[in-house]
């Protein structure tokens, strides 16, 4: 079962999706994703568990096809690079709005408009920000590796269910077209329609048996005062999520004199310029965000006490640099470095921008 | 030990796949491995090229831009990653199509005829062992035996009766790898 393979993180999220017991796939083709699709269909997850892979005849048809499987119970998922993401965010709006779980993949490219087919971070704001219409929240996943890739989509599904909430995986071109070493997790059943019905009939349209009321799934409510309440239930429930589902990674915070603040792909060149930095006498952390939203504000705010500065490495033109900000509310210099449209900075450059923008004239400890 | 390595070319020369023979045959040998395409609007005839990692530690950036080993296989690859070699790193490149030698003193190379080789065996297709038989010799980061693993790995098993052939190739560009220059300062 402990077979190691060597993968695409595309092709990991594909596999790790048929292992994970997932009920339905609906997807269009895009750049740089299309591995995701594409393996889902050359390993017939339809005779190995049952599953269904469609591709839809546009996003917007496969986000609502999500929808309404979601809102049955089952597992669904869909996945998407950019502009395919702008097209789906009034179905993730509704879904979110009709509390219903399921899974979005992100592989990010540069923007804005069509952009380019080259990695990008720039859907930061889009996915923890909202994206869609009304005050919603999505929890948003970064995976920085392609063991992530795989490992994070179980997580999601099983956040999705424990909070009713749509989950997404924000990824970037570097991490779905590149090959790690991945360990895939062990095939699990899809769950049989009488134990969806067990176990979610609480919500889910499975067929109203006479024992119970109608479960009905909408995101309208006409009367203010009803719809107000609601939007209290889901702020209540965003505030569970953030106390209890941060997640993150430190690489040497304890004794960095100067940290990195970076997530997905980023952080992995930030690592790199930690050891750049190391060979030239300077001592650098790094803080990885995992859970985008909810962020990790607390422990930044905490490791602000002790370092010198952050340096906010982003593809993109300065977004997660401002939930920095936030948690760290001024304590200490915060500085943001990206490159965007399809750039990948270099370690070298990254290592070059904290001595710049942050370090300045003082040398490293 | 950590080996960063790119390797850049044409589409279709088989440089992707000898990558991704290079980073399983890495796993057999229990390393840590990272293979990052460039990816685009590219295709046969067009450049391409795959970065490959290979480390007794966790994998830092797969993206990278400079290199301890660069494996040329065309003019523009040439053009565009000679500079990129790290000071006392590796440049291997095939002199086929080369108009403009490397002039950098200050790295190792050497020279493996890869198209001639392919071409005396009769298969073009080996082309890209070759070229990493030429680089394991000066190189031997994986075993051979390990390099065989990782061809049975990477290669669908209807393609399996070709590993023989495969092997002869990595031999062969083990052979004939030619050096051509040791690094001076």
């Amino acid at each position: 079962m402990n077979e190691v393979k060597l993968m695409k993180g595309n092709e990991a999220i594909a596999e790790a999706a048929i292992r994970a017991g997932v009920d339905v796939y609906f997807g269009y083709p895009i750049t740089p994703q299309s591995e995701i699709i594409e393996h889902l269909m050359l390993e017939k997850p339809h005779e190995r568990t049952g599953m269904v892979v469609l591709q839809a005849e546009s996003e917007i048809a496969a986000i609502n096809m999500v929808y309404g499987a979601a809102a049955c119970g089952k597992m669904a998922m869909t996945s998407s690079s950019s502009p395919g993401i702008s097209l789906k965010m009034e179905g993730i709006s509704y879904i979110a709005a009709s509390e219903l779980p399921c899974l979005i993949v992100n592989v990010v490219r540069g923007g804005p408009g069509l952009g380019t087919i080259q990695p990008s971070q720039s859907d930061y704001f889009q996915a923890v920000k909202g994206g869609g219409h009304g005050d919603y929240r999505l929890i948003v996943l970064a995976p920085s590796t392609v063991q992530e890739m795989a490992d994070f989509v179980e997580l999601s599904f099983e956040l999705a269910f424990k909070y009713r909430n749509p989950v997404m995986i924000l990824s970037d071109g570097i991490i779905g077209q590149m090959m790690e070493k991945v360990v895939l997790p062990p095939q699990r059943q899809r769950l049989s329609d009488e134990e969806v019905e067990r176990r979610y009939k609480s919500w889910a349209t499975t067929g109203k048996t006479a024992d119970r009321e109608r479960n009905i799934i909408t995101s309208l409510e006409l009367k203010p005062e009803r719809q107000e309440q609601h939007n209290i239930n889901l702020q209540d429930k965003y505030k569970k999520i953030s106390e209890n589902e941060i997640r993150y990674e430190e690489f040497n915070c304890e004794d960095a004199d100067y940290i990195f603040v970076a997530f997905g792909s980023s952080a992995r060149i930030c690592q790199k310029a930690i050891l750049i930095g190391k060979e030239e006498g300077y001592n650098l952390g790094l803080l990885r965000p995992i859970s985008l939203w909810p962020f990790p504000s607390n422990i930044i705010n905490e490791i602000a006490d002790r370092v010198g500065g952050m340096l906010v490495v982003e593809m993109n033109a300065g977004q997660m640099v401002e939930d920095v900000l936030l948690a760290v509310n001024g304590k200490v210099k915060v500085k943001h470095f990206g490159r965007f449209g399809g750039m990948i900075p270099s370690p070298r450059e990254v290592f070059i921008a904290i001595k710049q923008k942050i370090i300045g004239g003082k040398n490293g400890k | 030990m950590t080996e960063e390595i790119i390797i850049a070319g044409f589409g279709g020369q088989g440089v992707l796949s000898m990558g991704k023979i290079l980073a399983y045959s890495g796993i057999m040998q229990d390393r840590e491995v990272s293979w990052m395409p460039s990816y685009g609007p590219e295709m046969r005839g067009g450049t391409a090229n795959v970065t490959v990692i290979i480390s007794d530690v966790r994998i830092s950036s797969p993206v990278l831009t400079e290199y301890d080993t660069a494996i040329i296989l065309n003019q523009q690859s040439m053009d565009k990653f000679e500079k990129d070699v790290k000071k006392g790193g590796l440049l291997i490149y095939d002199p086929n199509g080369i108009i403009r030698k490397p002039v950098r003193k200050d790295i190792d190379i050497y020279t493996i005829e890869g198209a001639k080789e392919a071409a005396k065996i009769g298969n073009s297709k080996t082309f890209n062992m070759i070229v990493l038989g030429a680089y394991l010799k000066v190189n031997p980061i994986v075993k051979m035996e390990n390099v065989l693993k990782g061809l049975r790995k990477s290669l669908p098993e209807r393609h399996h009766h070709l590993i023989p052939l495969n092997e002869k190739a990595i031999k062969m560009g083990a052979k004939k790898v030619n050096n051509v220059q040791k690094h001076c300062c």
